[in-house]
């Protein structure tokens, strides 16, 4: 196996509030190889936008980082200081967020936005910069980039924004793309073309992408490998078909088969009752075992770590017993 | 066949769109119309469920709005057991009507009045109704709806804000069920909800119905959950019907290409690693929408025919569908 490119250890986030410390993201460890897609999915408040927010340097204050470490290509990235970050960021990481419209300045064309971009990060000329624009917008699929470079973002439709977006994460060559919810806000149609953008521009770029989306179906159609997180931890880890067709963690079984599928028929839908908890109030032991079908005493008292579980890793104590069952 | 509850004929809605009196004067711009619903036709049978897709701007949301009588239709008409609501909820008998028709709309989060107990919220219906009017007698009845939905009596002197999403759309289902509705029209009701409390919402949706033998008009842009919920099927573009057919059919058997699009668009988890169709192009404005089939630029179908003349929605082999392709057998 490759070095790894991002290494993120024990990653611990908190906000200081006044009633209190909430732990939003609690010893979250994985790796990223070089070139590869993982995706990070859970659902809304499971911290999977805080983890990429991390990464990128992007904490919103009052949260802060209050342990573990970041390491891109082996060095530290989490303690550099601002205007360090800021060369980082861009650089080395590029980021899509989920709002297209947002992301962009409205003031300013699209070219102006991406020619910036490219001569701040890259030792490049303005008509350089500006051929590598248009380079860009072709590459992502923009007809017309010689007229449209010249255009404002409200001139272009959602999804035609979304790509411009892509390329400005691309136009310094990054090694990391962090892609929060790249589709949420497009119609299906739109979605498909984004993914399959993202997935071959990164692949002929050689980029790695952490791919954050509440959507299993785009996890399955694009990434190598999928952590399940909950409550501000990982439940599950490891290779996208295992952990959708074997999944380990409780959770994952129940959120798959909380999804409505296109190939099977099914009167009721598995639920999950109740609902993730609070951040204030998140149980003792395993986060999930209140809602957990098959919660033991164990469960309620300690937390579990992430054990392996064939070719998964998943945080479960069901998997401790079994590993001992198997040793003995 | 079995008696229709709702049938909807011709119905459209056009929106004036036009920019100031002022600007169409001195710039000479034109006035503007979208029209957002362009007659679109089809009916429900009692207790069963029909559900809308399409992607944004096609209409559907303008559709459930107009079958509750929120917009008044610009042409055709709804109507609902035997009777044309526009007229009748202008008239006498619209408090009667409206009693029995009632709408989950997609934001638990503003659906809500966040300075109202969940008690009030839910018994406001059934005292504008005048169904009940005792106050031991309306607590009863809140506490027997919050129950149907899942939630405690006791959920009942909490605010909104206490709830999580789902429990909030569970809130506006018992307020929707209150005065005992045949009719429910759900505008994207799970569409803000995480996937294992869409489960939750959707089996009370399916239970409520068995029980009760509601009719529901389902829209939905998500296509995995349509198969779930459905009976029937329509698909929408810009503003009209390109297909409609029974659930199984639509999905094992797509007529139309604009509904083969947008099955292939769909991200599947069950086909890990599987190339779909690449899918071309945007919907396009809908203030200039294109001539004849207003599907007909992103068609891997179209001809000539396709480009100048709008295809009706016919009948081929029990599936409705509105496509000159099909018609002449081309695919």
């Amino acid at each position: 196996m490759t070095a790894p490119l991002l290494q993120v250890r024990n990653l611990r986030v908190e906000f200081p509030t006044r009633r209190g410390t909430l732990l939003a993201l609690d010893n979250i460890s994985f790796d990223i190889a070089p070139g590869e897609i993982l995706g990070v999915v859970g659902e809304s408040g499971a911290g999977k936008s805080l983890t990429g927010a991390s990464i990128i340097g992007l904490l919103d204050p009052p949260g802060r980082i209050a342990g573990g470490e970041i390491l891109l290509e082996g060095r530290r990235i989490d303690n550099l200081p601002y205007e360090e970050m800021r060369k980082v960021r861009g650089r080395q990481i590029g980021a899509v967020f989920q709002d297209p419209l947002t992301s962009l300045n409205p003031l300013y064309t699209v070219g102006r936005q991406l020619v910036e971009t490219i001569t701040t990060h890259l030792p490049l000329t303005e008509s350089q910069a500006r051929a590598r624009a248009i380079d860009l917008l072709k590459q992502t699929g923009i007809p017309a980039a010689e007229q449209r470079i010249d255009q404002y973002p409200h001139q272009f439709s959602g999804g035609m924004r979304q790509r411009v977006v892509i390329a400005l994460a691309l136009a310094a060559e990054p090694k990391l793309i962090v892609a929060d919810e790249p589709t949420t806000a497009l119609d299906v149609s739109i979605q498909a073309q984004i993914i399959s953008l993202l997935k071959r521009v990164c692949k002929e770029q050689g980029a790695a992408v952490m791919l954050v989306t509440h959507d299993m179906g785009v996890i399955a159609e694009t990434c190598d490998r999928v952590a399940v997180m909950y409550a501000g931890r990982v439940a599950e880890i490891g290779p996208v078909h295992d952990v959708i067709h074997k999944p380990a963690h409780p959770y994952t079984v129940g959120l798959m088969g909380s999804i409505p599928a296109m190939d099977e028929d099914r009167e009721r839908l598995l639920q999950i009752d109740g609902a993730m908890p609070r951040l204030n109030a998140i149980p003792t032991g395993c986060a999930y075992n209140p809602r957990c079908p098959k919660v033991f005493e164990r469960c309620r008292a300690e937390r579990p770590e992430l054990m392996p579980v064939a070719a998964t890793r998943a945080a479960c104590w069901l998997h401790q017993a079994a590993h001992k069952e198997a040793a003995v | 066949m079995s008696h229709a509850l709702v049938e909807v004929q011709d119905l459209a809605k056009i929106f004036d769109v036009s920019p100031p009196w002022l600007n169409r004067v001195v710039e000479r711009k034109p006035k503007a119309f979208v029209h957002a619903v362009d007659g679109v036709s089809f009916s429900i049978e009692k207790g069963k469920t029909l559900a809308l897709v399409g992607e944004s701007g096609c209409g559907k949301s303008t559709v459930a709005r107009l079958l509750v009588g929120l917009y008044k239709p610009t042409q055709g008409q709804v109507r609902f057991d035997g009777t044309d609501t526009a007229q009748t909820l202008a008239g006498p008998g619209g408090q009667a009507l409206r009693r029995r028709m009632q709408m989950i709309f997609q934001d638990p989060y503003a659906s809500l009045n966040p300075r109202w107990k969940v008690q009030d919220i839910i018994a406001e219906p059934l005292l504008e109704h005048g169904l009940i009017s005792k106050p031991e007698a309306l607590k009863a009845r809140v506490a027997e709806l919050l129950r149907s939905v899942g939630l405690s009596p006791v959920d009942a002197e909490k605010f909104p804000h206490q709830f999580s999403g789902g429990q909030r759309q569970r809130i506006s289902i018992a307020r929707a069920l209150a005065t005992q509705p045949e009719f429910l029209v759900c505008d994207e009701p799970t569409s803000a909800l995480d996937v294992s409390v869409q489960a939750q919402v959707l089996n009370i949706m399916k239970d409520l119905q068995r029980q009760q033998g509601l009719t529901y008009l389902f829209i939905s842009h998500n296509l995995a959950v349509v198969r779930h919920v459905a009976d029937q099927v329509g698909v929408m573009y810009l503003g009209r019907l390109v297909e409609v057919a029974d659930k199984a059919q639509l999905f094992s058997a797509p007529r139309h290409p604009y509904t083969r699009m947008l099955l292939d668009a769909i991200p599947d988890i069950h086909m890990s690693g599987r190339a779909r169709t690449p899918v071309q192009g945007e919907v396009p404005n809908p203030l200039n929408p294109p001539s004849g089939c207003s599907f007909h630029p992103r068609c891997p179908h179209a001809n000539a025919r396709c480009k100048s003349e709008r295809p009706a929605l016919r009948e081929f082999q029990g599936v409705r569908v509105a496509c000159h392709a099909v018609e002449e057998a081309r695919i």
